[in-house]
């Protein structure tokens, strides 16, 4: 049953939306803490949820939020029950299966970015995410790294910014000036 | 007359056309690759047309529907690995068909036979729909209650293993979609008095990272994954194995668009029936099914997009999604101010026919992009992962901001992004919590004015219930998805196959 090959086993990571993930018969590491928590989660949920209306009308602005929160409730208690029972798979790490390093470094990467965006602005952002990102992802050369950085960042940034004409933050790019100063550039040729 | 000037308007404005071209010619290569899905273009798009007018935004997102369903195609074949869920049962036959040196002929087949799938499923949603909408006036609001719980209920008992996952998801999908000050009463639901939770969550950053990022983390497994190469042959099927095929083609279509007109179903359940069904009634397939076959591409890849006319049915005439991608169509509709529901198809009849018009415009163009294009094609498919996934997470991180110009909806969008990567490692399924998102309101509002209307009394409500036929029907079959859950059921199936 255990396959050595599961690391590329895309139906146990749920890789695509065919595939949910997950095993059915066994209990993946880190599955029974994760269950747990839910379960907490939907305790508080519900706590919060009869503070809203209590039980005063049937029609209260609590009733549907706190019928959502049992049967979180109630659905989580039976996974826990069920994931309980369940024998742990044998070969399976949570430093190696569920979250491995690239994992968590491409994750701190994300929180890093939403920290960086105002200050720094998208630009800058964005390159250092992506170049750290392909480079550690690839490990190619800097050269092939910086291109293909660069170059979709720059595709990037024209597309959603003239097509979309999404605002992003500016930061310390004096973007506004130097699209003035291109559109000047291009008035004074014509 | 004026339903058919409608339906013309995507033909006579060349950049509503462009915009349906690029959205068909983005969907096939986004529903391709591995590693980006429909839904995920669907979600992050939604953000970056907001500002745009409606008709060009709707335009381009249902070619990147149509597109993508079909696209999900190619690789199922090429890789065995489906590009989109409708894809699963295409994969059983068509990667043995190139496995032969027959990929061209695979790949080409399905074009065509997607294609003709997509039109009957058009031709149905044109005719039905405005017969579902003068019904669906009739709808009291338990109904409505009905068929969300419904919805909500048959997508997680199909999308995965389990139930109660995906029961799970659902409510909580529901429970998200109530954070915020209440529209009636005004009165604070699930914020904690944190005063950023008033204004609610924004839904589309949900969506961006359960299907953005959450998918694009879980890509991080197979970054070493190499891409295989695929020789690929002449593309354009004979116009005999399309004739051959006819019979099986509108069978198998007529599937599709029942399945998909379902709430709660799509494109996938009907592929899968459809495969079944054609295993049932061919009778010398070209092959034994699963060794390659081509019945069993004809058969899924006629359901799947026919599905696509026949989902539209329930989203336009009832507000109710049948998958996920449906459930952020209408996200997409909400967001442009419009109301999926009956009283769109009375109010603005002309949108529900300029859409008729955009998703014909679009098979045609999904049928051009099929048959050609295909050396760019295994070039772009080619695409490392080491640079895509990082692609992905600056679109969804960019997708996220642009909504409000707020970093709040990227934090949000990157909690939602890492609790999703485990609900897909733990076997939870994500279809239903978008599905319990975009139903929430729905949910709540018609419980509150059906409750209301019967006094705020429970057995009135029952009793309304059971001698209503409609609310009888929609209410047994909430039970029966319940019922099949539980042991005696399983005994009950066990027996009964037992006896096969």
């Amino acid at each position: 049953m255990q396959d050595h090959v599961h690391h590329h086993d895309s139906t146990r990571d749920g890789s695509s939306d065919a595939t949910p993930g997950g095993i059915v018969d066994k209990r993946r590491p880190g599955e029974l803490v994760f269950t747990a928590c839910l379960v907490i989660f939907s305790g508080v949920l519900l706590w919060n949820a009869y503070g809203i209306s209590g039980f005063e009308a049937l029609s209260g602005a609590g009733s549907v939020p706190m019928a959502t929160a049992a049967v979180m409730l109630i659905s989580v208690a039976i996974v826990f029950w069920r994931t309980v029972k369940l024998s742990k798979t044998e070969d399976e790490t949570v430093m190696e299966d569920i979250t491995p390093p690239l994992v968590i470094i491409l994750a701190l990467f994300l929180v890093a970015y939403g920290v960086l965006l105002k200050p720094l602005g998208f630009l800058p952002t964005s390159a250092l995410f992506l170049i750290a990102s392909i480079k550690l992802l690839s490990k190619r050369s800097w050269g092939f790294t910086l291109l293909v950085s660069l170059g979709s960042l720059l595709a990037i940034y024209l597309v959603f910014r003239i097509v979309f004409t999404v605002l992003m933050p500016a930061g310390i790019v004096p973007e506004a000036e130097a699209l003035q100063l291109l559109r000047n550039l291009f008035k004074g040729g014509a | 007359m004026d339903a058919f000037m409608a339906f013309l308007t995507i033909f006579t404005h060349p950049e509503l056309l462009l915009l349906v071209g690029v959205g068909t010619f983005a969907g096939v290569y986004v529903g391709a690759i591995p590693g980006l899905s429909v839904t995920m273009a669907v979600s992050i798009l939604i953000s970056f047309t907001f500002s745009w007018d409606v008709l060009p935004a709707i335009s381009l997102m249902i070619g990147i529907y149509m597109g993508g369903v079909y696209g999900g195609s190619r690789t199922a074949i090429l890789l065995n690995i489906p590009g989109a869920p409708s894809a699963i049962a295409t994969a059983m036959d068509g990667y043995p068909m190139a496995q032969r040196g027959e990929a061209g002929e695979a790949i080409g087949t399905t074009t065509v036979m997607s294609f003709f799938g997509g039109l009957v499923g058009i031709v149905v949603l044109g005719v039905l729909a405005p017969v579902v909408s003068d019904f669906a006036l009739k709808f009291q609001p338990r109904d409505y209650m009905l068929l969300a719980v419904l919805g909500i209920l048959l997508v997680g008992s199909l999308s995965s293993g389990s139930l109660v996952k995906g029961i799970f998801a659902g409510a909580l999908g529901i429970a998200i979609g109530t954070v915020g000050m209440d529209p009636l009463t005004f009165t604070e639901r699930f914020t904690f008095d944190i005063p950023l939770m008033r204004g609610g969550i924004n839904f589309i950053a949900v969506m961006i990272g359960m299907f953005g990022v959450s998918e694009a983390l879980m890509q991080l497994h197979h970054v070493d994954t190499p891409a295989i190469r695929q020789k690929i042959n002449r593309i354009v099927p004979s116009f005999g194995t399309i004739r051959k095929h006819l019979p099986l083609s509108l069978q198998t279509s007529t599937i599709g668009v029942l399945i998909g007109a379902l709430p709660g179903t799509g494109g996938d359940i009907a592929a899968l029936m459809a495969y079944d069904h054609a295993k049932r009634v061919t009778k010398n397939p070209s092959r034994p099914f699963g060794e390659g076959a081509i019945e069993g591409l004809v058969a899924p890849e006629t359901a799947n997009n026919a599905a696509v006319g026949g989902a539209f049915i329930p989203m336009m005439t009832l507000g109710i999604p049948g998958d996920a991608v449906t459930a952020i169509m209408i996200g997409a509709l909400f967001i442009h101010g419009l109301n999926p529901g009956p009283m769109l198809m009375v109010e603005q009849p002309d949108m529900f026919w300029f859409i008729v018009g955009a998703l014909v415009m679009a098979n045609f163009f999904m049928l051009l992009f099929g048959l050609t294009g295909i050396k760019l094609f295994t070039k772009i498919v080619e695409m490392p992962r080491a640079v895509l996934i990082p692609l992905i997470l600056l679109l969804s991180i960019v997708g996220a901001y642009a909504v409000n110009n707020s970093i709040t909806d990227v934090y949000w969008m990157l909690g939602f992004g890492v609790f999703g990567y485990f609900m897909r490692h733990y076997g939870y399924p994500l279809g239903p919590v978008i599905l319990g998102v975009i139903l929430s309101r729905l949910l709540d509002d018609n419980w509150r004015r059906a409750i209301i209307s019967e006094r705020e009394d429970l057995g009135r409500f029952f009793h309304g219930i059971v001698t209503s036929p409609l609310s009888l029907v929609l209410f047994v079959a909430v039970i029966l998805i319940f019922v099949s859950q539980t042991p005696l059921w399983a005994k009950f199936r066990k027996k009964e196959t037992a006896s096969k």
